[in-house]
């Protein structure tokens, strides 16, 4: 890779696909939070609403070839890192088409195709498996890089200073995203941690970090991009502190009742797709009709994609105990 | 038959160490202190000079953080062996074990396997205490998604190990601490893989089935030559594989013998020994001439004194009493 790809090239095309896939993200959700209303999706919901430009602007660093790990808000980094509407919609209700069949629902989407190792509802839970993947990519010499994101409250459990430490003493080709949204729950940071500066955990192990406006689809492209282009060359983890905010409840279990709606309010008006827009409108990189069109495919996307959910299969009962262990003599995917 | 072989139960698991790590490349041993040192139970040692520190790859104290990276490492096309070295050390990993290397395949709708075995020491009898001497293997045969299997023999320490590599899923291997010093012969063929499904008759007999694993069978054995010498003539079943469990040498067997014993190292309540006795009530209750027997250990965490510690765990006496109580003799 080239240094010249450490830059974001802010061409017209690409203002439009940030802005599509944030806004993709942002419909989605808006839709899954009706449907769950509807009772089409059950369990836990955790909306990425507000945080779109942190998955977004990351996954343009990453190639095919790269890993992605994430938590149980990741409908987000599936849908930026190219799994199907259809079938993350389908997997939201359960059917049989999700992508993970269906097992999993909002909280554990997989797919083997797109390297992306869920959906892990258990805080830092992720971060081993991260720190793993890319062992097994240095042992075997590949050029991959894995990409793990969390929220901050992970950093007070002892799996994430584990895999932090286990990264870094052995150089490993992991990006840790940390994407700070101010609350764990209802746990505002200062609640949780003795040291509200998350980077200092990364400085610990010795492990170059950044801190980015995760507001900002562009500064967070640009700051994975040198992050990634660090990792690939083979300098040892990174840490990116995305600082950012959820606009939405916890799940939809959850009432709100620890934040002023103020505070909610102003981080509102920095939101990533109303200031995104705003200013490519501004420097007329993109015209208000591309804007409209692009908003037009998404909700049909978005249309088509809960037609397919309601139509697609149940697993069968009989199934249920399928796939708890492997069968034998079928092939393993690694 | 070809000869045999003495080597130690730890000679065994190092010679399986060193086969996997000479077959497959694909194959590393992960764990706190396995290599400089040679493993808290001496069963690496040399290994690091042979394979090489990438292979042999110490740890930091972090047990949680080395057993999920060997999880992804499986996830990513290896084959990782995990050291745990004690099984009350292998607590602060459970939740990698439990909610990832056990979920992921079923979780996923079958796109990923596990292809991960872990090791760990286990068990009382070196006075070592109420956080080094526990007996859990029934925790993890709880749990869908693992294969737990026990080599109670130096042969299948020696076996065993390939056999659970070649496994597509996460198999945790325990490894009693009171057997790495025990002699046994290991065929001295090529090919030493054992089957990890069925369960072994260690000795046959018709008045009584005893029904163990690990370092239990030896007590096992020691009970039936006391029983022996009163015409007493016992059939043992190793279980081998703790999960899953072998129900049909077991059911086999009692219809054959209609009294049943289980001695198992685990406390009392909610145990393996409690699971086998509830199969056998629910597989073979009309063959049984006398309610299913249990020789566990008393419900107290391991003690230190040796007296102690030695009352906690089943004896050959207990195991016999049990024969004993079945034929109401
Ligand atoms: C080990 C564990 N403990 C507690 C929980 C319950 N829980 C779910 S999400 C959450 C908050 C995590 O906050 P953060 O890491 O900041 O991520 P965010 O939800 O803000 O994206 C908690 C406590 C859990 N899922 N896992
Ligand atoms: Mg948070």
């Amino acid at each position: 890779m080239s240094e010249a790809d450490d830059r974001v090239h802010l061409t017209h095309e690409h203002a439009l696909h940030l802005l599509r896939e944030m806004t993709r993200i942002r419909r989605f959700e808006e839709k899954c939070a009706e449907l769950y209303s509807g009772s089409k999706i059950r369990g836990f919901l955790h909306l990425y609403i507000g945080e779109e430009a942190n998955a977004v602007g990351v996954m343009q660093a990453l190639t095919e070839e790269d890993a992605v790990v994430a938590t149980y808000r990741e409908h987000g980094h599936a849908l930026a890192r190219g799994l199907p509407m259809n079938e993350v919609m389908a997997e939201m209700f359960g059917k049989a088409s999700g992508s993970s069949g269906g097992r999993g629902g909002s909280m554990h989407i997989f797919s083997a195709r797109h390297r992306f190792y869920g959906g892990n509802a258990i805080v830092a839970g992720g971060l081993p498996l991260a720190v793993g993947l890319a062992l097994a990519d240095k042992m075997q010499g590949r050029d991959r890089v894995t990409c793990c994101f969390f929220g901050e409250g992970a950093a007070a459990e002892g799996e994430f200073h584990e895999a932090m430490n286990l990264a870094a003493l052995w150089k490993l080709p992991v990006l840790f995203v940390c994407e700070n949204n101010l609350y764990a729950m209802g746990t505002a940071l200062a609640r949780s941690e003795s040291n509200t500066d998350i980077r200092a955990h990364a400085a610990v192990f010795g492990m170059e970090s950044e801190i980015v406006d995760g507001m900002d689809v562009v500064a967070v492209e640009a700051a994975a991009r040198r992050a990634v282009h660090a990792v690939r060359r083979g300098e040892g983890p990174r840490f990116l502190e995305t600082r950012t905010y959820r606009f939405r409840a916890h799940s939809m279990f959850d009432p709100d009742l620890y934040r002023p709606k103020e505070e909610v309010e102003e981080w509102r008006k920095k939101g990533p797709i109303v200031r995104f827009t705003d200013w490519i409108l501004g420097t007329r990189l993109v015209h208000p009709d591309h804007v409209a069109a692009l908003e037009n495919e998404i909700a049909e996307e978005i249309g088509a994609a809960v037609a397919f959910a309601e139509e697609a299969p149940w697993e069968p009962v009989e199934e249920l105990t399928r796939d708890v262990t492997t069968p034998r003599g079928a092939e393993v995917t690694a | 038959m070809s000869g045999t072989r003495r080597i130690t139960y730890r000679e065994a698991v190092r010679e399986a160490l060193r086969e996997a790590l000479t077959r497959d490349d694909r194959v590393f041993l992960m764990g706190e202190d396995v290599g400089a040192y040679g493993g808290a139970y001496a069963c690496s040692l040399g290994l690091l000079d042979e394979f090489g520190d990438d292979r042999i790859r110490n740890t930091p104290l972090a047990e949680s953080g080395f057993t999920g990276a060997g999880i992804g490492a499986a996830l990513g096309g290896m084959r990782p062996i995990v050291e745990i070295m004690t099984i009350n050390f292998s607590l602060l990993a459970l939740d990698q074990i439990v909610n990832n290397a056990a979920t992921i395949r079923h979780m996923s709708g079958g796109q990923f396997s596990v292809p991960l075995v872990i090791r760990m020491a286990t068990g009382a009898g070196r006075q070592l205490a109420a956080q080094h001497s526990h007996s859990l293997e029934g925790w993890f045969a709880h749990v869908p998604g693992l294969r737990v299997v026990a080599p109670a023999t130096v042969a299948d320490a020696r076996g065993m190990l390939w056999t659970a590599l070649q496994d597509p899923d996460p198999v945790v291997i325990m490894e009693h601490a009171t057997l790495y010093n025990e002699e046994g012969d290991v065929p001295e063929d090529e090919d030493l893989a054992v089957d990890l499904d069925r369960a072994a008759i260690r000795r046959a007999g018709d008045a009584a089935t005893i029904v163990t694993y690990s370092a239990n069978l030896k007590k096992a054995l020691a009970a039936t030559d006391e029983l022996a010498g009163e015409g007493i003539e016992c059939e043992i079943i190793d279980l081998r594989s703790l999960r899953p469990l072998d129900d049909q040498t077991i059911m086999t067997s009692i219809a054959k013998t209609h009294r049943a014993v289980i001695v198992d190292e685990g406390w009392r309540s909610g145990s393996l020994a409690a699971e086998i006795s509830a199969r056998i009530q629910e597989q073979a209750f009309y063959e049984l001439d006398a309610p299913v027997e249990r020789v566990c250990s008393v419900e107290v965490p391991i003690p230190y004194p040796q007296h102690l510690e030695q009352a906690a765990i089943p004896q050959p006496h207990a195991i016999a009493a049990a024969v004993r109580k079945t034929l109401r003799r």
